[in-house]
């Protein structure tokens, strides 16, 4: 094979669009120099119309000499802007951080190297992960690629987008309320939120401490449990990773459904839900059926406080997380006659206008006064959600849900709109809530093509059943092989 | 009118790790400015905290050491405010789930001296009144109080760094060293009525924080902070008056003297028919005074929660166990050790024992022989005086003075090689020379003269030197023997033995 050549040997698939498991494989036998190639071009051709990635390496050989060596065979990957690469500018898409320059890898990024991927560009996102539609950028908003003139889900929209443009083999993203799940399902492809507590946060620039989890945005099921082999694990660096062992998530698989209890909870098919979103997902759970599984109904009584709970809760967190941006330490400073000016100035011109809604209203649910009514109350709600998940998981394996109420919307639909944006990820942001694992694949699409995602739902650490689940759902249906045209 | 002072003491103690609380920073005092710091201390983007367990451990020895409610529930929360010294705009400490609950600890002084008094040599005393025996005349004639002050709670968190205002102008520079450090905040009860019980109740919690080896308790270095918050209101009210917190004092003195100052300023408001405000006051030391920082109404809203990057967990009743068990022994245990081994007054045991290096340096000497009841009398006079009048601390003490000279020089005035006027001289040479007491009697010749032969021919000659004074003795005049003793010793250079000098005499002349 030589270096000018794009296509891959077997069945002529142009190189970019294989999957990662496929790049590994054929990154061992041929090196990744023209893996590299490949994306480079594509992005260089795409992302001016996408905007999926802030940053990404235009060198045309690869950072890594061949032959590449470690379970990932330098294949390029792309990170999430708020995952923190020693010595690359890593900015969460603020511009109160242009300029950041981290001096440390972040776990994941650490462990990534250490398996041999390679680091190939860092992905666009809403401001400080606050948003579902990657419209609060300050860089400027991701285009989905199924239709330019929709969002791509947020706030990991840079990475789904990506992913599913075969700008890059896949991307690591980050979880507080859905931001793994819904860009994944806007965009066609999967994405898992994985238990809290099984991938280190050590090194991702927190949003709500307590929700925040990495996770991998990929083409397939299969990808995906390669990365989750991968960056699973325990983190002494952080005190709220699992010490739980990680077991080979492909092995699961192979596995089959036949007799896995699939429960459909009533509160999340509601009345006025998007008619094609419901009848891909019902349609999902016929598909399940017929693999051998026995689908029931199930109920999560709290489900209606979620989004009200979520937004004490995790803007609470954010407010106390993101104080340290005042022009001291790090990134932006606006220069002034004292102190007090330099915080003001600084905050009002580095943080956009999603982020300072969120820090205010985080810093008015923590006043004293209002601590008792709302967040107190707000953690109280937390274990009834929590409690829902642990009673339901008494009778099921897995729950399915739809993963976002509605289909891609049109960039702008909903920005002026906050609540009506917050109520895009009523579904994603229980299993924040309760932090248990969860996966959106695709299930389907509308009739006007655009791609429609569904939720799988499991116990702590039960991220297997939801990979042996997925992966038969996903051979079924091949929806993974239908691609946007771009 | 007359008024009663409440006060409470908030003390913040830098705890002896060897690394920060949530990193593994070195804690090392006055290294060039950031160079103890990493991504975690300095509040990086991204970094997470992890509890240091050598902090939490010496938390829980100083919990035992107050007789703290110890829940065993650990829980972090952050302290959310915006100063530079501060990396990550929050403090991580522990609002309702301290470490550390309710206990106390128990002061003892005499009005304008504070020691500490091990509760069971208090019941003694209470007991049997006359017990006290000697030391009463140490005490002169005032009464030793004792009091139980009440501990609210002693919790963990960690310290921010420090702003830098020299070097540039228009600019401060930040030094985050110290910015991670595990200290441990201890709070009072208002269980304090006046500005020596402050000190009383200070002096008595350092003598526990040093005997447990948690601190340093430094306090020009800043590893011992204290706040006072004070207040006053008419005798015989129970309800607290407004309070004021008193912070920016750098020696027990400068408690004391702020809470004296306070104390004053609010009366005179009272007596003048005006209001104490709620408020921060700084103390000024050159000024001697109290200035306000900020009112009650610019207080922080410090906005606390529960750190979520830091999961709540218990201790277990063994752990704590296990740490009780290895608990040095405390300074009341040593006061009861001193009284009942060396027979020695409570209030001299009090003295030793609230300062450990003295303590440690008084059981050396005994150890070497010397008699505990003159080697606490000599410590306490003679050597603290040439401590004090040298510039010298106690922890030089045994550089200058090795115990073992100590008890080498109670050796000499025990079997009358030297009297105890002489012995003070050797002592002062031996501080300064470095010489051990021994030699500089010998090299000075300063053995006292108990040769008979020596000192009659020496009383016969004074005796024909001084005619008048002899004819007084005759008629009656007993002043008149002390002259003559005292030409007779100046005639030895001091060196004759006091009581055979006399004798002698006497029997020459009768
Ligand atoms: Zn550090």
């Amino acid at each position: 094979m030589t270096g000018s050549s794009i296509k891959a040997e077997k069945g002529n698939t142009p190189l970019h669009q294989l999957t990662f498991k496929e790049a590994i494989d054929y990154s061992k036998k041929e090196g990744n120099k023209t893996l590299f190639d490949a994306l480079i071009s594509r992005a260089e051709s795409l992302n001016p119309r996408l905007n999926a990635f802030l940053r990404f390496n235009k060198s045309d050989s690869p950072p890594h000499p061949s032959p590449v060596t470690g379970p990932l065979a330098g294949v390029p990957i792309s990170i999430k802007d708020n995952i923190c690469i020693r010595g690359l500018e890593t900015t969460c898409a603020s511009k109160i951080l242009a300029g950041h320059v981290p001096p440390y890898d972040a776990t994941v990024i650490e462990k990534l190297k250490t398996a041999g991927a390679t680091l190939f560009s860092q992905c666009n996102m809403d401001e400080f992960a606050f948003g579902s539609s990657n419209e609060s950028s300050a860089f400027g908003p991701v285009k989905n690629p199924w239709d330019i003139e929709r969002v791509p889900g947020g706030s990991s929209g840079g990475s789904a987008a990506a992913v599913a443009a075969d700008m890059t083999y896949a991307a690591l993203g980050s979880d507080t309320g859905g931001s793994i799940r819904q860009p994944a399902a806007f965009c066609g492809i999967v994405g898992l939120k994985p238990t809290y507590g099984r991938i280190s946060r050590y090194g991702l620039i927190a949003f709500g401490s307590s929700f925040d989890q990495i996770g991998p945005l990929t083409k397939t099921v299969e990808d995906c449990a390669i990365l989750m082999n991968i960056l699973a694990g325990h983190d002494s660096r952080d005190s709220t990773s699992a010490p739980n062992p990680v077991p080979d998530y492909t092995k699961a698989l192979t596995q089959q459904i036949k007799g896995l209890k699939i429960g459909l909870p009533k509160e999340y098919f509601v009345e006025g839900m998007d008619k094609e979103v419901e009848k891909s997902v019902r349609d999902a759970a016929e598909i399940f059926k017929k693999l051998g599984a026995e689908i029931k109904p199930v109920s999560l009584p709290h489900t209606e406080y979620s989004v009200a709970v979520y937004y004490i809760v995790a803007v609470a967190e954010a407010s106390s997380n993101l104080g340290r941006f005042d022009g001291v330490e790090f990134g932006f400073r606006v220069p002034a006659k004292d102190l007090k000016e330099m915080y003001f100035e600084t905050r009002s011109q580095g943080f956009g206008a999603e982020a300072k809604r969120r820090i205010l209203l985080g810093t008015f649910v923590l006043s004293a006064g209002y601590y008792e009514a709302y967040y107190l109350k707000g953690q109280k709600v937390r274990t009834l959600i929590r409690e829902d998940f642990t009673q339901a998981f008494k009778e099921v394996d897995l729950i399915l849900s739809p993963t976002a109420p509605t289909p891609p919307f049109k960039i702008g639909e909903k920005s002026s709109d906050p609540l009506a944006m917050y109520l895009s990820d009523i579904f994603t942001i229980p299993v924040n809530l309760a932090g248990i694992p969860a996966m959106s694949l695709p299930c389907g699409f509308t009739k006007s093509g655009l791609p429609i995602g569904m939720q799988l739902m499991a116990k702590p650490f039960d991220e297997e059943t939801i990979f042996r689940a997925g992966h038969a759902f996903e051979q079924e249906t091949g929806y993974y092989k239908q691609k946007p045209k771009l | 009118m007359n008024y009663e002072p409440v006060i409470g003491l908030e003390v913040h103690v830098q705890l002896l790790t060897q690394s920060k609380l949530f990193c593994g920073c070195s804690t090392k005092f006055g290294e060039e400015p950031n160079k103890n710091t990493c991504p975690v201390c300095l509040g990086w983007p991204g970094s997470l905290p992890v509890l240091n367990e050598e902090a939490l451990k010496l938390a829980l020895k100083v919990g035992l050491a107050l007789n703290c409610e110890i829940s065993g529930r650990l829980k972090f929360d952050r302290k959310n405010y915006f100063y530079p010294d501060l990396p990550k705009a929050y403090q991580i400490s522990q609002y309702d789930n301290p470490v550390n609950g309710k206990g106390w600890l128990e002061i003892e002084y005499k009005p304008n001296k504070a020691v500490i008094l091990s509760p069971d040599a208090e019941a003694s005393k209470m007991e049997n009144p006359e017990a006290q025996g000697d030391s009463q005349k140490v005490q002169d004639d005032k009464k030793m109080i004792t009091k139980k002050i009440g501990i609210t709670r002693a919790h963990l968190e960690e310290d921010a760094g420090k702003l830098l205002h020299e070097g540039i102008a228009a600019a401060s520079l930040v030094d985050y060293n110290r910015a991670g450090t595990p200290l441990l905040e201890i709070v009072s009860e208002p269980d304090l009525r006046s500005p020596e019980e402050a000190y009383a109740y200070l002096t008595s919690l350092k003598a526990i924080l040093q005997y447990l080896e948690v601190s340093d308790c430094n306090m020009e270095e800043g590893s011992l902070r204290c706040d006072a918050n004070v207040s006053i209101r008419k005798a015989g009210e129970s309800k607290f008056g407004t309070k004021a917190e008193i912070k920016n004092m750098n020696s027990f003195k400068a408690v004391q003297k702020a809470i004296q100052y306070e104390i004053k300023r609010q009366t005179d408001l009272l007596e003048s028919h005006e209001r104490v405000i709620q408020e921060t006051r700084l103390w000024n030391e050159t000024k001697g005074q109290t200035f306000t920082m900020r009112s009650k109404e610019e207080a922080h809203d410090y906005r606390y929660f529960p750190e979520p990057d830091l999961v709540p967990f218990s201790i277990s009743k063994e752990t704590v166990e296990g740490i009780r068990k290895d608990l040095p022994e405390l300074p009341v245990q040593r006061v009861d050790r001193f009284i009942k081994n060396y027979s020695l007054s409570d209030y001299d045991a009090l003295v030793l024992v609230q300062d450990k290096q003295l303590a440690n340096y008084f059981e050396t000497a005994v150890a070497e022989k010397a008699n505990p009841k003159l080697a606490s009398n000599w410590i306490q006079s003679e050597l603290l005086a040439l401590v004090n009048s040298n510039k010298h601390t106690v922890e030089t003490l045994p550089k200058f003075f090795p115990a073992t000279y100590l008890a080498e020089l109670l050796g000499l005035i025990e079997n009358q090689t030297i009297s105890g006027k002489i012995a003070k001289d050797v002592v002062a040479i031996s501080y300064e020379s470095g010489k051990s007491p021994g030699t500089v009697v010998k090299e000075k010749s300063l053995e006292q003269v108990t040769d008979t032969k020596l000192l009659e021919s020496a009383a016969d000659k004074i005796i024909a030197a001084h005619p008048k004074s002899v004819a007084d003795f005759k008629a009656g005049k007993r002043q008149a023997l002390g002259f003559l003793v005292g030409q007779l010793m100046k005639e030895t250079q001091g060196k004759a033995n006091p009581k055979l000098a006399n004798e002698i005499l006497v029997r020459k002349l009768s």
